[in-house]
């Protein structure tokens, strides 16, 4: 099994390539059955690699035979294992909700579903900065021609602005790297990680300069204030199911940030050990009142769940500057919970839009919902988890990293801030929830039979509420180990590098 | 040779941030495109900048640095996909929204108001 490594990023592409050929380019049902296959391969190949990573032994995989530093590495922790996991699984969410009928509202979803998928496993699994960069384009591209999917003027207007916006900071990108090259003479995190301990002078400035540019490009994806005006217009105008998807994207800067400042700019840097927290710090709280103020004064639900990524995003970066293990445990079983309860909610929303008629998913008086018991259950319950209510599992990802900030000593602004911002939530989702489900207009309910793809995918994602805090112990086990291996930088290069290390 | 190439690549920076800044969609495409340029010129510079010197390990005793070269022509095949997505784009959003301003709210806002 020395090709597992690489599978989780073979595995979408070839079912890319395979969705656009025939007979599956032409013929719906044959394209439906090969994605939904792959997707399952997908999951059960990501599944084969977390269960390898939970030996503790780092995975690496020289793409080519070529050896570390010079060739690409692809490395797979637990961290990222886990991750492509996690996305592996949300795909495969989101392929069953896409057969109710979604995938045919415009051409090629399942190639570009699948071709994301590629994208997000490649940028978790990288070990190698400029791969990570190409990795970024693929996903983006990807996440382009997704937004457009079933496009109406809304959605040009918002993608011309998304797009815009990740070219800049594509650009800035390249500027960082060439910057961290042209000073440290390599691209691979774990060999930059080594070299970083020798710089002396002016290079220090420059490494400096290139990590800060670096943190600016991880901010824009992640949506980090000043960075994430783009997000609730986006991820709002998006098709449901094609928002449900993104919701790993802005995970996919969190994990940039967490990887590149714990490892390159870890406590071997010296005067640049972690350089992120003095602008990550305040920025996180802010974008936390930020998006809570955004759900505030949303007028759709979609827009809703789109600033609960903001303030999701907002708690993770929040974590990720308290810079402990207990926190990066913490932070990781906390963006499991977000991305797949968001998802959830898109799903829920998209439903809901579709039996209220005309007026989607505003919220004002309409047509009772056809479907009230079922939809209004998995409403009460994603909402009591995404707020943080106890016995869900957003409860359990709440109290750690409460708990944790105060272990860091941060807890006099942590505190009062997030928990008036869960406060705040809780109101404006009743109000939603109370819009959505109980005030109706005179007019009568509309017969729009849900498909049992849709409601199956909405269920799957709704159940891992409580499964997350069932098996909180189970998982909190399991990303504590993760945070240790991310904190262990040492053990990291050395499974990178191997005995290349001892020469010098 | 160090002074003229930090002139180009500043010169080509600040052209591009100067259109991005303009409100229509086709300076901000040419913008894009100008801040590529640039930052391939600077990916490029990153390896040094150094004269007759064989590009390719092993035929010569003295060799620049591959690895900058590479990394440029990535950057180049990307920013060419990604510029031709973005002509496409505001082509179709100037036929769907019927200008191609990128504060496209600007115009809705005032239909509002009447």
């Amino acid at each position: 099994m020395t090709h597992l490594t690489i599978l989780p990023i073979l595995v979408p592409m070839l079912a890319g390539i395979l969705l656009l050929l025939p007979p599956s380019g032409k013929n719906l049902k044959a394209r439906r059955f090969t994605s939904l296959t792959m997707a399952l391969v997908s999951l059960f190949v990501a599944g084969l690699l977390f269960n390898h990573s939970l030996t503790g032994e780092i995975a690496v995989y020289a793409i080519g035979n070529w050896q570390a530093p010079y060739g690409i590495v692809l490395v797979a922790d637990i961290m990222a294992s886990m991750l492509v996991l996690l996305t592996s699984f949300l795909a495969l969410c989101c392929v069953i909700y896409s057969l109710g009928g979604d995938d045919e509202a415009g051409s090629f979803f399942h190639p570009l579903l699948h071709f994301l998928l590629l994208g997000v496993n490649g940028a978790f699994l990288t070990g190698d900065l400029f791969n990570l960069f190409v990795f970024f384009e693929v996903l983006l591209i990807a996440s382009y021609a997704l937004l457009m999917h079933s496009s109406d003027k809304q959605k040009t207007q918002a993608a011309i602005h998304y797009v815009v916006l990740n070219l800049i900071g594509s650009s800035i990108f390249l500027i960082a790297l060439g910057i961290m090259y042209g000073v440290l003479g390599t691209l691979n995190i774990a060999d930059m990680a080594h070299k970083i301990a020798t710089l002396s002078g002016d290079d220090v400035a420059l490494v400096k300069i290139g990590g800060l540019l670096l943190l600016v490009v991880f901010a824009l994806k992640a949506a980090v204030i000043p960075l994430q005006f783009w997000l609730p217009a986006t991820y709002s105008a998006a098709l449901p199911v094609v928002a449900a998807m993104f919701a790993i994207m802005t995970k996919v800067g969190v994990y940039s940030i967490i990887r590149v400042y714990n490892t390159v700019f870890g406590e071997q840097a010296g005067e640049l050990t972690q350089i992120d927290s003095t602008w990550l710090w305040p920025a996180a709280l802010v974008t936390i009142a930020f998006g809570t103020l955004g759900v505030l004064a949303a007028k759709g639900f979609r827009q809703v769940i789109a600033n609960l990524v903001v303030v999701s995003v907002g708690t993770l970066v929040a974590a990720v500057t308290f810079n402990s293990q207990h926190a990066t445990g913490a932070a990781l079983y906390y963006l499991i919970h977000s991305t797949l309860i968001t998802a959830g909610l898109f799903l829920l929303a998209g439903l809901v839009a579709k039996q209220r008629g005309k007026v989607g998913d505003r919220l004002v008086p309409a047509r009772p919902i056809a479907n009230p018991m079922l939809l209004g259950s998995c409403f009460i319950l994603l909402v009591l988890s995404v707020v943080g209510m106890p016995p869900l599992s957003g409860f359990v990802g709440k109290v750690w990293l409460l708990q944790a900030s105060m272990a860091a000593e941060l807890h006099t602004w942590f505190w009062p801030l997030y928990l008036v911002s869960s406060l705040l939530v809780l109101i404006s989702m009743t109000r939603a929830g109370s819009q959505l489900f109980w005030r109706h207009s005179s007019k009568q309910a509309i017969e729009v039979k849900l498909s049992r793809w849709q409601i199956s995918a909405l269920l799957l994602v709704a159940s891992c509420a409580p499964l997350l805090s069932l098996f909180a112990g189970v998982i909190s086990d399991v990303t504590m180990e993760a945070a240790a291996q991310i904190h262990d930088v040492s053990t990291y290069s050395n499974a990178v590098l191997g005995k290349s290390m001892e020469g010098r | 040779m160090e002074l003229l190439y930090a002139c180009c690549v500043g010169v080509l920076v600040s052209c591009g941030i100067f259109l991005l800044l303009r409100a229509r969609t086709f300076p901000v495409v040419l913008g894009l495109t100008m801040l590529s340029y640039a930052v391939n010129l600077f990916l490029f510079a990153s390896g040094r900048l150094v004269v007759n010197q064989a590009a390719v390990l092993g035929y010569s005793t003295s060799y620049s640095d591959p690895l900058p070269q590479a990394l440029v022509l990535t950057a180049i095949v990307i920013g060419f996909a990604m510029t031709a997505f973005v002509v496409i784009l505001a082509i179709r959003g100037r036929a769907d929204l019927g200008h191609d301003h990128v504060h496209m709210a600007f115009p809705k806002l005032k239909k509002g108001n009447k």
